[in-house]
């Protein structure tokens, strides 16, 4: 198998006089993404759902909570595109609200989750010996709470606002980051371009950060994607259960307080149902895409 | 060994590098590893010592202590007349400036997100070496005294052959105008046909830049064509020292006619020769070795003494070191005596 | 003249790639007698190590694809042979062994065991004969103890032990025909003496004939009645062992032999610069109508860049494909 993989071109011996060509890594990237047309369409899913979100309100400026017709309104009736939830508001409106919230929540949740577990994975992996040993058995001590339970006392104790939740999501979830960025770290650190670094007198800070985190960020980057359809998933159930913010309008939140006409009316929750799916499906394959861009063997094809 | 003499840059005496295992259990004893046991010798300026041995020898960790890039369990290093081992911080981070060390596998040497360019230029900015304005110009020269073209700064490591890798590790290394360089097996990695182009650069800047080299192989014939003195390491000792000529005239230690009479050869007249040998068995893991002398358990000539008593390493001749007791005071090692 | 066993005829293998077709074997023809040791050299992307790949039947496809050519082993071509055929015959006939024994052993399985299963699978041996020919077989390799080391699990076993268990499960079923994959590359000096050792007898006493693919020609004078050495996916040389190493004909074979440092027992204290092979190999995919060797020789003349060299016979048994000898011959 060697013998085939050797044979990509080698840009330029040191006697042959060809052109340098010099293709910038982002562009690759960029390329390898669009090859993957599952991938650019869960991005075109997204950037849909994050436009509607971001712009949505400002040219509807409508009020998700406004009782606007009679409840439980089939989609189409009475002008609604996907009918009316039980208190008569507009399911299209509260789902192009929700979106900014579930999209808030979600992001800023993977956000925490990987600021933790990149910190915690990092450190853990790069010094080893005592101090992996204390942030390890830390890590494994959050990994054996129910994470549900736990973010539901965490929302409980404190008020439910938006960032109770972001903040309870993050806590519970970001092991996994801690493991991964860990594992990344004991491998690329025992890299000889590491030991050359530190040979030519770099400080472990510099290693840490310019020169073992950006070979390390790749699979953590395709985590926090799907980290990110994790925390709207995690989101829509602690609304569901009623613990996030009364006052916001969330996917998770339309979907409790449906629940009970269900089987008389199930657009009222299948229609928000759809929203986390769609919107969890592109994080997903963005996912992948991420991955298949970042993989430099694919690149070489 | 001899008194220090100005001659000396590189001065290593009773090195060890020990590591700890971690225990089975906590009722196991606690397993060392004795990567490197006691471990002496020196590099004299503009010249190459060979260190060479097979894995497990300790050859790599040794160079990796001389760069201070492993804890030193014990023992003295020095770099001209500074005291190697007792550098801490600041200190040693100004000293690396003055040893470099090329790596042995060209393709995770290099930080693959970082061009060419910038990582030899690297070491001149966290070293301070010469005027931020002249360094590009520095990097230029460096590309071309390594056999690169200057305009091949900007490429990305992948985007380079093997041997062309190697040479930006070179470069690199260069960097900092060092006294010391060491090369852990800079071209086992490489081709067959890349090799030579690799040796022949590292002997010319040699000459041209008057560098000394710890060369690590476990490469006899590459040893033989760039080392002026070599010391062969058995599981983490010297067991035979020697210049050049001598020691592949007269191997002296069996473990270094063993390995000798092992290395495949193209020339018919060494195939055929009558007195070549086969050890037995793989060498044996450097945890918690045996005492007496480790290579006892495959020599073929190995006595009750060589169990019992650990050789030390003894001059027997002018240049010429080996620790073995079976080789006798006037230098005739057991394999002659037959 | 012993029988040949194993015949290769103008076999071409290529690859798709991104940027066009890559000819990784090209007009090969080596042919393999009973009980002889070929010998395969070249640099990596010369196409040693698909040639083995082709023989087994292994070639990826896609991105591979057999452009032509046959394999015979004992008249029967391979390359026509059915999928459930060639299980038969690797490991029954042709058996590999390659480069890293670390990882081509299964690790939860004790070596006993995936010995055992290898000559199950071919002969349908039961149980306990299959485990007593496992035992033997170890016995066989030179396991010191083996009655109790059939249990161990590959990470209980070093390098050289290991590769000891794959040669002892390549043999299981007795093959014809041994391919070696660079064998010894990944174990010491001393532990790859013995293996040459352990493969030079079991040679001698089984008959089973070899293939040994390197890129060491020293390894190839220790080891092989017969060399071929290729380049880019074609054969520029083919010769006894001792015409190659004292009478190299093909510019690339001598800088093969020369730009190593090979050890010498009478160092002198003079150190000429070795021979270089100027520049890498040249991209599979784009090599042109001429000599793929021209680019980096230093006899490379316009014809050598416009033509590609036949492989033509200079002597008994030794073939060269480069104008330069051919014309000298002419003369």
């Amino acid at each position: 198998m060697s013998d085939a993989k050797n044979t990509t071109p080698s840009n330029g011996s040191p006697g042959d006089v060809d052109e340098i060509f010099v293709e910038h890594p982002f562009r690759q990237f960029v390329v390898m993404y669009m090859r993957n047309y599952a991938a650019v369409a869960g991005l075109f899913v997204f950037v849909l759902i994050v436009g509607a979100a971001l712009f949505a309100p400002l040219i509807l400026d409508l009020d998700p909570f406004e009782m606007v017709d009679a409840p439980l309104l089939r989609p189409g009736e009475g002008g609604h595109l996907l009918g009316t939830d039980n208190l008569g508001r507009d399911l299209f409106v509260a789902i192009i609200y929700g979106a900014r919230v579930t999209m808030a929540v979600g992001g800023a949740a993977a956000g925490i989750t990987l600021v933790i577990g990149l910190t915690i994975g990092a450190m853990a992996g790069y010094y080893r010996g005592w101090v992996d040993e204390v942030l390890m058995r830390i890590t494994e001590f959050f990994q054996v709470l129910p994470p549900l339970l736990l973010a539901m006392v965490l929302v409980a104790l404190f008020s439910p606002t938006l960032e109770t939740v972001a903040i309870a999501i993050g806590v519970v979830s970001w092991t996994g980051v801690a493991r991964l960025a860990r594992a990344e770290f004991l491998r690329l650190r025992e890299q000889e371009f590491v030991k050359a670094a530190r040979s030519i007198g770099a400080r472990d800070r510099r290693i840490i950060w310019l020169v073992i985190m950006p070979n390390a960020l790749p699979p953590l980057i395709v985590n926090a994607a799907l980290t990110v359809g994790i925390a709207i998933l995690f989101e829509a159930a602690l609304s569901f259960l009623g613990l996030s913010d009364p006052n916001v309008m969330s996917w998770g939140k339309l979907i409790g307080d449906n629940r009970d006409y269900l089987l008389d009316a199930p657009w009222t929750i299948t229609f928000p149902g759809v929203a986390i799916f769609l919107t969890v499906l592109s994080m997903s394959l963005i996912g992948d895409g991420l991955t298949d861009a970042f993989n430099p063997k694919l690149r070489e094809r | 060994m001899s008194a220090p003499d100005n001659d000396v840059l590189l001065d290593v005496q009773h090195l060890k590098v020990h590591f700890q295992l971690p225990r089975k259990n906590i009722f196991a004893k606690a397993s060392k590893v004795h990567a490197v046991d006691d471990v002496s010798f020196q590099v004299r300026r503009g010249t190459t010592l060979g260190i060479v041995g097979e894995s497990g020898s300790g050859k790599t960790t040794t160079a990796l202590a001389v760069m201070r890039l492993t804890p030193v369990t014990d023992g003295s290093m020095h770099l001209g007349d500074t005291d190697l081992v007792a550098l801490e911080g600041e200190a040693l981070r100004k000293t690396r400036s003055r040893m470099q060390i090329i790596f042995q596998d060209p393709y995770s040497s290099l930080n693959p997100r970082v061009r060419a360019g910038a990582i030899v230029r690297e070491p001149m900015d966290l070293m301070n070496i010469g005027a931020p304005g002249d360094r590009e110009g520095l990097v230029g020269e460096l590309f071309k005294k390594v056999g690169l073209r200057p305009e091949q700064q900007a490429l990305f490591p992948h985007q380079f052959s093997g041997g062309q890798r190697q040479r930006i590790g070179v470069a690199r290394a260069l960097a900092t105008q060092p006294e010391l360089v060491v090369c852990d097996e800079p071209v086992s990695a490489l081709d067959v046909a890349i090799q030579a182009q690799i040796l022949n650069l590292l002997r010319s800047l040699q000459a041209e830049f008057g560098l000394t080299y710890l060369f690590i192989s476990h490469d006899l014939g590459v040893v033989q064509y760039m080392c002026d003195e070599i010391a062969v390491m058995y599981l983490g000792q010297i067991v035979e020292q020697a210049d050049r000529i001598s020691l592949f005239t007269e191997p002296l230690h069996p473990y270094t006619w063993a390995l000798l009479s092992a290395v495949p050869s193209a020339d018919p007249a060494v195939r055929d020769r009558a007195d070549r040998v086969r050890l037995v068995g793989d060498p044996p893991s450097p945890i918690d070795p045996p005492p007496g002398c480790r290579f006892a358990g495959r020599c073929p000539f190995a006595e009750a003494r060589c169990v019992a008593e650990t050789p030390s390493l003894r001059t027997i001749r002018s240049g010429h070191a080996v620790a073995c007791h079976l080789v006798s005071d006037d230098g005739v090692p057991p394999q002659r005596r037959r | 003249m012993a029988e040949t066993l194993l015949k290769v005829e103008d076999l071409a293998v290529e690859f798709d790639t991104r940027d066009g077709v890559a000819k990784v074997i090209d007009n090969l023809n080596i042919k393999l007698d009973a009980g002889e040791t070929l010998g395969i050299v070249g640099e990596s992307g010369c196409g040693k190590s698909m040639t083995a790949l082709s023989i087994m039947g292994l070639v990826p496809i896609p991105p591979g694809r057999i452009a032509g050519g046959r394999i015979l082993l004992d008249g029967e071509d391979l390359l026509e042979a059915s999928e459930a055929r060639m299980r038969q015959v690797r490991g029954n006939e042709i058996s590999m062994i390659f480069q890293e024994p670390m990882t081509s052993l299964n690790p939860v399985y004790s070596i006993g065991n995936q010995i055992a299963e290898t000559a199950r699978l071919h002969e349908g041996l039961s149980r306990a004969d299959a485990h007593q020919r496992a035992l033997e077989m170890l016995v066989a390799v030179g396991i010191p103890a083996a009655e109790q080391r059939i249990n161990e699990f590959p990470h209980q076993m070093s390098g050289g032990m290991r590769q000891r268990v794959m040669i002892a499960m390549a043999l299981a079923c007795q093959p014809r025909v041994l391919i070696a994959d660079e064998p010894t590359t990944a174990l010491d000096v001393t532990v790859q003496a013995q293996i040459f050792d352990l493969l030079n007898d079991l040679k001698d006493r089984t008959g089973t004939a070899i293939i040994m693919i390197t890129h060491d020609m020293g390894a190839i004078a220790e080891m092989a009645q017969r060399v071929v050495v290729m380049y880019a996916g074609r054969i520029v040389e083919q010769a006894d062992v001792d015409q190659i190493l004292t009478d190299p004909r093909h510019p690339y074979t001598q800088g093969l032999i020369r730009c190593v440092p090979h050890l010498t027992q009478n160092p002198t204290v003079e150190r000429p610069p070795l021979l270089e092979i100027p520049g890498v190999v040249p991209p599979l995919t784009h090599l042109g109508t001429g000599c793929p060797f021209a680019p980096r020789c230093q006899y490379a003349d316009a014809q050598c860049r416009a033509e590609m060299p036949p492989s033509k016979p200079i002597d008994d048994d030794h073939a060269v494909a480069c104008w330069l000898t051919e014309r000298e011959t002419a003369a």
